[in-house]
């Protein structure tokens, strides 16, 4: 209950929407572009350089009743791995999830093979996490592995 | 996967492998086979290659199929523009099986994705040619009596040879040795070597290549080192005449040693190595008029 209680200070000012909290601070403006809220009509608050005991600074996004779904939180994932969501509904946290990169990422990034199919052909790409150790994901379709600091957003 | 086809050699298993190799042997031992009476295969070869094309189409018209298709894209109507699902659609209503070349990685695996007919990868770019690494597979097996716990020494390009790439993936479940010999520009790239590393198969590698370096050799497995691979042409000339086969270098040799090469060969087999008993490079294109009448048959579910 205390713990509730909180993190409802935390997000003092949120009745209903997404905190997206542990962001490392250098990635910050990559997810607000990323999640398109420059486009948005919705009240949005953007902290940086926060103060953190697991990051050291960070940034942090409040955005007023948007809730967002799976594939766009897969893409954050891809930018930065390792923030946390908090999904606010009536002024509590109702849900907080670690965002991870999936084993399965569709549609989002381009393949880097110029001669891959998937640059050529009005298709989706997909890509598979071929080792979460060292970020490497493998298109499906040209086999070829790349690093996911090397990947191009679609 | 929709339907059964044949896109990459790292699909299939161990049993996979075995079985695709028992039904080339009864294709051996019999190559006319009207199993595939009133079929008819499509051969789409986006991309010209004579010696894989007349491979897959001599084994559907031994196994009694009708052959459709065309042999260069210019004759096709992917000039026009026609996208790879269009073509692959309108082809899958006249043919049972497509059997396609393209010089895009990944065309076969998208192919087999929106076609409702299986798909036989011919060659995908640089990424695979799965029915070339069956007939690899059936030529060691073949000469060697056993797949297993063999000596296998890649020579020449190692760097962009596909061949050598798939073989490496596919000898994972036989226990083999690797030696790896090649210039320093085109040596084996780290994500092999890690490979096999990850899968415990031992391997050496280095530039030298020699009558020593040749001596436990069980298979020797011959690729053409490209001019156009190489940024330094220096470096091209002082390495390419280092990685030829001559006969007077097989005299020391095991017995059952026996010399393979995906071919075409430019100078990096001597011709007197051809008559060399040891010789395999001719027998190991035919086999690959078996093993694809086995892969045509397995997409189709046809037992043999």
């Amino acid at each position: 209950m205390n713990d509730n209680k909180r993190h409802a200070m935390q997000v003092s000012a949120l009745c209903n929407g997404t905190v997206i909290d542990h962001i490392p601070a250098d990635k910050l403006f990559a997810v607000v572009n990323l999640l398109n809220i420059p486009e948005m009509n919705n009240n949005v608050t953007i902290g940086n350089n926060l103060d953190s005991n697991k990051l050291g600074k960070k940034g942090l996004i409040k955005i007023a009743d948007k809730f967002f779904t799976d594939d766009e939180i897969n893409k954050i994932s891809l930018v930065a791995p390792n923030v946390v969501l908090n999904t606010i509904r009536d002024y509590k946290v109702v849900e907080k999830r670690e965002v991870k990169m999936p084993d399965r990422i569709d549609n989002l990034i381009k393949c880097n093979n110029l001669n891959c199919i998937t640059n050529n052909e009005p298709m989706a790409t997909h890509f598979y996490v071929s080792n979460r150790e060292t970020n490497t994901l493998k298109c499906r379709y040209c086999e070829r592995e790349v690093n996911i600091n090397d990947v191009e957003l679609l | 996967m929709k339907n059964k086809s044949f896109v990459s050699i790292n699909d299939l298993t161990r049993e996979k492998i075995l079985s695709l190799l028992e039904a080339a042997e009864k294709f051996e031992e019999n190559p006319n086979r009207n199993l595939l009476e009133g079929k008819i295969v499509g051969s789409l070869f986006f991309e010209p290659s004579t010696r894989t094309r007349l491979s897959f189409e001599t084994a559907a018209n031994r196994l009694g199929a009708s052959v459709i298709g065309f042999s260069d894209a210019a004759t096709s109507s992917a000039t026009k523009g026609e996208t790879l699902k269009d073509t692959i659609m309108m082809v899958s209503s006249y043919a049972d099986v497509i059997a396609m070349r393209h010089k895009l990685e990944g065309a076969a695996r998208y192919a087999s994705e929106v076609s409702p007919v299986p798909i036989i990868n011919a060659g995908d770019g640089a990424n695979q040619h799965p029915s070339q690494t069956m007939l690899d597979l059936y030529s060691i097996k073949k000469t060697q009596g056993t797949l297993e716990g063999l000596n296998i020494h890649l020579v020449g390009d190692l760097k962009y040879g596909r061949t050598v790439h798939s073989l490496l993936h596919a000898m994972r479940h036989f226990n083999p040795t690797f030696h790896f010999i090649a210039p320093e520009e085109l040596r084996m790239p780290e994500e092999y070597r890690q490979f096999c590393n990850e899968n415990n198969i031992p391997f050496t590698e280095t530039t030298e290549f020699n009558e020593e370096v040749i001596a436990d050799a069980d298979i020797i497995y011959m690729t053409r080192v490209q001019r156009e691979r190489f940024s330094d042409l220096m470096e091209y000339e002082k390495v390419k005449n280092c990685y030829r086969l001559t006969n007077a270098m097989l005299a020391n040799t095991k017995e059952n040693l026996r010399i393979l090469h995906p071919l075409p060969r430019v100078n990096e087999i001597a011709h007197d190595v051809d008559d060399n008993p040891k010789a395999y490079y001719f027998q190991q294109a035919q086999n690959g008029l078996y093993v694809r009448e086995a892969i045509i048959c397995d997409v189709l579910g046809i037992e043999i």
